[in-house]
């Protein structure tokens, strides 16, 4: 068991940096599969549907439905506890794929939210989500 | 459908043993396995030497296990240290003995997490981890606020599993938490990942549970009434399984899928059932469970468990033992342990009275269904 002291950053993966390289320019993007088309998130080494391994990474609206929400009371990892209670959402994309993330403000079940980037290292912004349409 | 009738009935459990439960650090997983697997032996009065396969869940080392015991089997099976392997591991080994390759399996699962300060979230990398997004009850958290609003379930209605199966637990000597709790209670304890609170969460403890199949015409000669496995069945989700432990649907056509199958391959339907085991990782998974194997329809799994539905002399006695949450933490295996003794009749006051026909299940990632009987 390893659990870091510090906030959670993502694991070094080659599969996500794309992600990770939109993310910091302010996009949003999950893997397309070249060959049939398909969209889906986390990061797979071949296509989920069709087994491509032409992969690559494109960016999608940043906009989608909340489908759950929590609130953390507990520190999972020490360098998050001085932010408890934290919530974390479930979002649907618009174009499919499922996210976790946390609300940017307030947010219901079934609320229209879109993302904003929230840096939290030089090298990585974290895609939140906030109501859509909000100024 | 396929039919699997005719495997019914064809592996039996002979005995079954287990340690106590609490905190020992004195011990490893090793020596607690060796005490279950005593246990179980004397249980089902068994000679060590007969048992010719090994079956290791959580145990770090399938060879070290059997140099302890002492044992050479012909069947030897490592899996996973996942609550959904005990499921796996009980049909894995009931389809070993159908089909003549061991007699007589120990499955043996043995648990050190509360001494070792096992922290179940956090410790594996995950995608979602920048996120602050971890450990197997946020997602539960996520899905039963889901079902909160999709079907207007409640917290207090939530409240009726762990206080039921505390009940239960105060029946049961060797349980960890006995003290009485009321919804009130449920509704004031300390939150942990809201809508969740603690006693929605199961226990962890150390222990190790035993379980040895055999076949039919053996465990008829055994110290106890023999148990028959008469029918189970599979279904997994895995395509979405980034988020651990998360189902978008509450798993509820998987585990239909797998208790239909458990239910055709036994011959029997769900209004046989005189008892259910319910694995119940965190309290919402007891409801997506009952509306899966269509106990009550999609949805009213908040509606059902009220008024004492799970509790002993209700419709549907439930984890009677305590379950995860409250006798202990053996991610399973107990609940089958426990599905064995009321079978055999052997549970004193927590007795479920006539007991034929129990029912195991899980709903996770990997669902399976057991049917047990007494012939």
């Amino acid at each position: 068991m390893t659990v870091s002291s510090e906030r959670p950053l993502p694991a070094a993966d080659p599969l996500m940096q794309g992600f990770w390289d939109h993310a910091r320019s302010g996009r949003l993007s999950v893997q397309e599969c070249i060959a049939c088309g398909s969209l889906h998130f986390p990061a797979s080494p071949v296509c989920p549907e069709c087994l491509s391994d032409r992969q690559r990474w494109t960016a999608v609206s940043g906009i989608g439905r909340v489908e759950s929400w929590v609130e953390f009371h507990h520190a999972y990892w020490p360098g998050l506890a001085s932010e408890l209670p934290y919530r974390v959402c479930l979002v649907k994309l618009r174009e499919g794929p499922l996210l976790i993330s946390n609300p940017a403000g307030a947010v219901e079940i079934g609320d229209e939210v879109e993302a904003v980037f929230e840096p939290i290292t030089a090298a990585i912004s974290l895609p939140k989500f906030r109501r859509a349409g909000r100024r | 459908m396929e039919s699997f009738e005719g495997l019914r009935d064809r592996a039996a459990v002979i005995g079954v043993g287990h340690t106590a439960y609490g905190s020992f650090p004195e011990t490893d997983e090793y020596g607690l396995a060796a005490q279950a697997f005593k246990n179980a032996l004397a249980d089902g009065g068994i000679d060590k030497k007969e048992i010719d396969g090994l079956l290791v869940c959580r145990i770090p080392s399938y060879a070290r296990m059997g140099q302890v015991l002492g044992i050479d089997p012909r069947w030897t099976l490592t899996l996973p240290p996942h609550g959904r392997m005990s499921g796996i591991g009980l049909i894995e080994g009931a389809l070993a003995v159908a089909t003549g390759q061991a007699r007589m399996i120990a499955l043996l699962y043995s648990n050190i997490g509360r001494s070792r300060r096992m922290n179940y979230g956090g410790e594996d990398a995950s995608v979602w981890d920048p996120w602050g997004f971890t450990s197997p009850g946020a997602s539960h958290a996520m899905m039963f606020r889901r079902h909160m609003q999709l079907y207007g379930t409640t917290t207090r209605q939530l409240a009726e599993v762990p206080v039921a199966f505390r009940r239960h637990a105060a029946l049961n000597p060797d349980a960890v938490m006995k003290k009485p709790i009321t919804i009130e209670d449920h509704e004031a304890a300390r939150p942990i990942v809201l809508p969740l609170r603690l006693f929605d969460y199961c226990l962890i403890n150390d222990g190790a549970v035993c379980i040895i199949l055999t076949v039919p015409e053996r465990a008829r000669d055994g110290r106890k009434p023999p148990v028959l496995v008469s029918g189970f069945g599979g279904s997994d989700s895995l395509r979405h399984s980034s988020i651990s432990n998360f189902d978008f649907d509450f798993w509820h056509d998987a585990v239909a899928a797998c208790g239909s199958r458990a239910y055709a391959m036994a011959g029997v339907s769900r209004t046989d059932i005189d008892a259910l085991m319910c694995y119940d990782n965190f309290s919402p998974t007891v409801l997506f469970s009952l509306e899966g194997l269509g106990f009550c329809p999609r949805g009213e799994g908040g509606n059902f468990v009220q008024n004492g539905t799970l509790s002993l002399g209700g419709a549907l006695p439930t984890n009677t033992d305590g379950g995860h949450l409250s006798n202990s933490y053996m991610q399973g295996w107990a609940l089958n342990v426990e599905a064995v003794r009321q079978l055999r009749g052997e549970c004193g006051e927590r007795q479920v009275r006539d007991c034929e026909v129990v029912q195991y299940v899980q709903a996770t990632p990997c669902s399976r269904s057991i049917i047990y009987s007494r012939h």
